[in-house]
């Protein structure tokens, strides 16, 4: 018999919202190394927390349909379609966003590589682009063909083809040597 | 978009979610991986007046080998299994974690919630559909175990009660002289396969002594064939009785017509996807590498 069900019922937080009042979660979560305290209504996107909330507008809302990866971040190093988790699901994570890349103003050897080898067009698709390769060379650092086109599957571009963000991301691996 | 409003529960154990769920009733959904569940409630098909949180529930993610067994805790990420050694003993569940959808849905997607969710399209039931699969669940009564083929009763929907939870999907580990292939074709990575196919067969030297397959995205649960079982037990496997089992395949398939593709279109791939599969399969069970999984351009 489970042990709870003997127990008097728990008393539910969300039953504590009075009627008409916006409930709102506090969670407390790391970005780009800094701790951020912030208070969310439960539907609020990760993606809208990080636009909205934080202003940290590098994050882009694509398709907003779990497709198109424009608003790729990481989440405990983990790359994740922002609109796709709750904040609230966020409390306690680390989150690298596009933002958290460059240090000291010198740009990450990922968006350096985008730059040098023309790896983008119109550059709407392109944090996602970075933060899946982040991931990607998080975990291999001399990945192949294959490696790079299954890291990327999950982000779409519109302007162009594929191939400069894929020389993009080989060049990063090979000037990053891991990260 | 935003999904409706609604009230936020974080469970803290799976037995504490299922008490939750008996005190809240048809009006609370769970939440695990969430990349179903949050298209679903942004598009407002989905409207839970409660959601509870099952991501926090600490011990609820683990894949390891016990009596025989691989077992997957409900809340095992699909990357998980991806790059699990113990779950690779397994090929076809191999094949099956490394393709579905993309690399951000598979670092979030849980196993527990795609087999909870019985989407016609999804990729696990139809695996483990091939395999002697057993899912554990808790509910307010307690614990139950349910083999998976009375799991799945329709489309999206399974023969969990109202306040029950998966808590693991166990996998009895295939006998020696077993190989199992699935492979599922798909446009792109982030959407659903157009078709797939799974085998798993049991060889005696050419002799085919068992094969299980399971065909998905072409019914409203994953169609079991079993006359093109049929075809292929106690025969030995050649270009005939491969092509037999095809055709029996494609007789059993049900697939509606819809955006990625006719009726027609679906019945053919899935035949040519179960020869292909039946192939790797066998040279799999004679201890061949050979790569499978999901085809995209």
């Amino acid at each position: 018999m489970l042990e709870n069900a003997t127990k008097p019922k728990r008393s539910l937080r969300s039953k504590r919202v009075a009627e008409g009042q916006i409930e709102k979660v506090p969670i407390t979560l790391k970005v780009n190394g800094t701790t951020r305290s912030v208070a969310v209504e439960p539907r609020t996107l990760l993606v809208e927390l990080i636009r909205e909330n934080l202003d940290l507008t590098g994050t882009h809302v694509g398709c907003d349909t779990t497709y198109c990866g424009a608003c790729t971040v990481l989440m405990n190093g983990a790359a994740v379609k922002s609109c796709t988790v709750f904040a609230v699901q966020a409390d306690g994570a680390e989150l690298l966003t596009v933002e958290g890349l460059e240090k000291d103003g010198k740009l990450h050897p990922i968006q350096k590589a985008f730059g040098d080898c023309y790896g983008l067009q119109c550059g709407y698709c392109t944090p996602g682009f970075m933060m899946s390769a982040y991931q990607l060379l998080s975990e291999n650092s001399q990945p192949n063909e294959k490696d790079i086109r299954k890291a990327i599957a999950g982000n779409t571009c519109r302007c162009t083809g594929y191939q400069n963000i894929f020389k993009a991301i080989q060049a990063a691996a090979e000037s990053a040597k891991g990260i | 978009m935003y999904p409706r409003p609604f009230h936020y529960e974080r469970a803290r154990s799976l037995k504490e979610a299922a008490t939750i769920l008996s005190q809240l009733g048809d009006d609370a959904k769970l939440l695990a991986g969430g990349q179903s569940l949050i298209p679903l409630m942004k598009l407002r098909f989905a409207n839970p007046k409660y959601l509870v949180d099952l991501n926090f529930v600490p011990g609820a993610s683990y894949i390891k080998e016990s009596k025989g067994s691989l077992c997957v805790g409900a809340l095992t990420r699909h990357a998980e299994i991806e790059h699990s050694a113990v779950a690779a003993k397994i090929p076809i569940i191999h094949d099956c974690a490394a393709g579905i959808a993309d690399v951000q849905v598979r670092n979030r997607g849980t196993i527990g919630g795609s087999v909870a969710e019985a989407d016609p399209s999804g990729d696990w039931a139809v695996v483990l559909s091939t395999l002697s699969t057993t899912i554990s669940c808790v509910g307010k009564n307690g614990k139950r175990e349910i083999p998976l083929d009375q799991f799945i009763a329709d489309a999206y929907t399974t023969t969990l009660e109202q306040d029950e939870i998966v808590t693991e999907v166990r996998i009895k580990l295939p006998a020696k002289r077993s190989g199992g292939a699935y492979l599922a074709f798909k446009r792109a990575a982030p959407v659903y396969p157009t078709a797939s196919a799974a085998v798993q067969l049991t060889m005696e030297g050419d002799i085919c002594k068992d094969a299980s397959i399971a065909l998905g995205c072409v019914g409203l649960v994953p169609i079991r064939p079993r006359d093109a079982e049929a075809a292929l037990q106690g025969q030995p496997l050649n270009a005939s009785t491969i092509a037999r089992a095809a055709e029996a395949a494609q007789l059993a398939a049900d697939p509606q017509p819809d955006m990625r593709g006719s009726a027609e279109y679906k019945r053919k791939l899935v035949g040519s996807l179960l020869k292909d599969a039946i192939e790797i399969a066998a040279r799999r069970a004679r201890g061949e590498q050979v790569a499978a999984g999901h085809i995209y351009a």
